[in-house]
């Protein structure tokens, strides 16, 4: 099936998403708080300085007279590396500093300082002009005091507090993928879980799935649960009917088999007994195709869902070899074990091999001549080889990939009764567990030896 | 050897117990498990053959109570089902084999002479002529110090003369003793193996007559 995308990677995207808005939020509000803080301590200092300037200034006679304060101008010294500018204009006339230091156009009210940042002398700078009216209130003088610094010291901070911020932002950032991958992960083990106990059934287990469900599962479960209870009303209504319709069909079968063997028995005439016999073939090639018409069924059923057991192939082998031996024992066949000294362990659906193993022993004594042997080989030498040779017609040098194809027989088969299902029933099997059949001439004479070969562990 | 016969259809029942009388054997018939249950305290049988599906319950349920019971007769499962997980199922129970419907009686004397072997044979699995001995369990012939193995159509013919010793028998009598009807066998084939059986009788004081244009009988030397 096809996947439709990912519930998991759809999580881990959508919270990694979100991690990343709120890491930039993060990063955003952290610098800006910071850098305001330390814009304010700036200014704090820029307008105590001009400030204490400004108190400075004395009335005399007709002017002002300024004793500059050094303090004033050493506190701004704190910022490192900071130049500092001072202006400090009496009715537009520079009084003391730097004649060219830019002054705010309008006059700051009393006692509230002005700020401003320009470019000055190449750099750019924070500035505060405070006013002070000097002098008798009737003819007073209006002095602006203006103190500028440079803010090299500020932009330091501020590198260092976006260094700080981006690191904090970025270690947020992937500590909230992580989160998110674990999240996504975790809220996913429910379903893992479920998954788990449903695929490791086998193809037969069509209990309710009973696992710890969580309450947004709990509807698929019950879904699933439903379909499968169907399932298997169906299946049973299925094989009750199979076994139904084969007990209506072969019962009557078997009555005139027997009917047909005591006739046969009762007769003289030799045309009489042949046309008996005929009809007797008759009947055995109908059953038997039915029968391997079943297993053909019950084969590609169950092969695609492998039920996995330990299997010790010897003793399966060992198994079919007893099963089919009175058979061989009606025409004198004698199957001779050549198996692995020591049990050949295999993982894979005992009732498959079962089947394929019965299907080719099968064949090699209906096409196996009176008075000959079969030999019946398990061998661990490079692969798992399980092998049946016979002393028969062979297949007649039909192309042996062919034979593999349902309802394709030798070319030799004669009067033999068959369904050509028996090799394909085999090859299905084999391939089921990642093995292959393989059809060959018998190496030592005629016949023919088919093998399935499985690969060891 | 003594069938008891477990089988609800009563044609097909009929039919197997002529056809098993044909090769000498007796038969008892129980259409129902509680038949079958009344046969079985009386009589002593040396094979069951039982059919799955009755009128009166399951055929399983009867192999489970008989393997509790651990009644030693052995049971062989006639059904209409043939796939491999049903034999497994089968087997499981404590059936020691099963046929599918419709079956060859060659094939299933096969499979009860295997599964009488397994067991150590039938009541009266040696039988005596002259100095000669037929042991069918061992699949032997013993006379004065010597055993004599037999393969599975040597003995089968064998049988029928030991059954009826001096009687003549047809070839065409033996062939359908010796050969399933869906094989293909020429009217020669008689002739090798009664070939191969004097071959066998080598040494004992038993022999094999041909009696021109009847057949064959078993006689003293």
């Amino acid at each position: 099936m096809k996947a439709h995308g990912s519930i998991r990677r759809r999580l881990f995207f959508q919270l990694a998403g979100v991690a990343a808005v709120l890491s930039v939020a993060f990063f955003v509000v952290l610098r800006g708080v910071a850098e305001r803080a330390a814009e304010g301590t700036q200014d704090d200092i820029l307008s105590a300085s001009a400030t204490a300037i400004a108190d400075s200034l004395r009335s005399e006679d007709q002017g002002v007279t300024l004793e500059l304060p050094y303090a004033a101008l050493s506190m701004l010294g704190t910022i490192n590396e900071d130049r500092v500018f001072y202006r400090v204009v009496a009715a537009q006339t520079t009084l003391t500093g730097y004649a060219d230091l830019p002054q705010s156009t309008t006059t700051p009210n009393l006692g509230e300082p002005i700020f401003a940042t320009f470019d000055y002398r190449g750099e750019k700078v924070r500035a505060v002009s405070v006013s002070r009216a000097i002098g008798p209130v009737s003819d007073a003088t209006n002095v602006v005091v203006t103190v500028a610094q440079t803010r090299l010291g500020l932009e330091a901070i501020s590198r260092r507090i976006t260094a700080t911020a981006t690191g904090v932002g970025v270690g947020f950032f992937l500590l909230a993928t992580a989160l998110s991958l674990w999240a996504a992960r975790s809220a996913l083990k429910p379903i893992e879980r479920m998954t788990d106990s449903v695929t490791r059934r086998g193809p037969s287990d069509l209990r309710p799935v009973e696992s710890n469900t969580p309450a947004e599962l709990v509807p698929l479960v019950a879904a699933l649960n439903s379909f499968m209870a169907r399932l298997r009303a169906s299946l049973s209504q299925t094989e009750d009917f199979i076994a139904e319709a084969a007990h209506r069909v072969r019962t009557p079968l078997a009555t005139v088999r027997t009917q047909a063997e005591i006739t046969h028995r009762k007769l003289n005439k030799p045309e009489h007994k042949r046309a008996i016999r005929e009809m007797i073939r008759a009947i055995d090639e109908s059953s038997r195709s039915a029968g391997q018409m079943l297993d053909h069924a019950m084969v590609t059923f169950r092969a695609d869902s492998l039920t996995v057991d330990a299997l010790d192939l010897n003793a399966i082998m060992a198994d079919i070899c007893d099963r089919l031996g009175p058979t061989a024992d009606l025409k004198d066949i004698v199957i001779q074990r050549d198996f692995w000294n020591s049990p050949v362990t295999f993982k894979g659906d005992g009732i498959l091999i079962q089947a394929a193993l019965q299907n080719i022993l099968d064949n090699a004594i209906k096409y196996s001549p009176e008075d000959s042997t079969i030999i019946a080989r398990v061998d661990v030498s490079g692969a798992i080889t399980m092998s049946v040779t016979d002393q028969g017609r062979g297949f007649g040098g039909v192309d042996t990939n062919r034979l593999t194809t349902r309802y394709a027989r030798g070319a030799n088969v004669d009067e033999i009764v068959g369904s050509g299902l028996g090799l394909t029933i085999a090859d299905e099997v084999a391939r089921a567990h990642g093995g292959h059949i393989e059809i060959t001439p018998n190496p030592e004479g005629v016949g023919a030896c088919v093998s399935i070969v499985l690969p060891i562990g | 050897m003594r069938f008891l016969l477990i089988e609800d259809n009563l044609k097909l029942a009929g039919a197997i117990e002529e056809r098993l009388r044909l090769d000498g054997h007796a038969v008892d018939h129980a259409p129902t498990l509680e038949t079958a249950a009344s046969c079985m305290a009386v009589a002593s049988y040396d094979l069951i053959l039982l059919d799955i599906m009755l009128p009166d319950g399951d055929g399983r349920t009867f192999l489970q109570s008989h393997r509790r019971a651990e009644k030693r007769t052995p049971v062989i499962v006639i059904t209409a089902r043939s796939a491999v997980s049903d034999r497994v199922s089968l087997l499981d129970l404590g059936a020691d084999d099963y046929i599918t419907k419709p079956f060859d009686f060659s094939e299933l004397e096969a499979r009860c002479r295997a599964v009488l072997r397994r067991q150590g044979g039938a009541a009266d699995n040696r039988k005596k002529f002259g100095n000669t001995y037929l042991d069918s369990a061992a699949g032997e012939l013993q006379f004065d110090d010597s055993r004599v193995n037999l393969r599975n159509r040597e003995l089968r013919l064998l049988e029928v003369f030991f059954a009826a010793p001096g009687q003549v028998f047809s070839k065409n009598h033996l062939m359908d003793r010796l050969f399933s009807l869906s094989d293909e066998v020429s009217e020669n084939a008689i002739e090798v193996y009664v070939g191969r059986l004097r071959k066998r009788l080598e040494g004992s004081d038993v022999r094999i007559d041909t009696v021109r244009g009847l057949g064959y009988r078993m006689v003293p030397l």
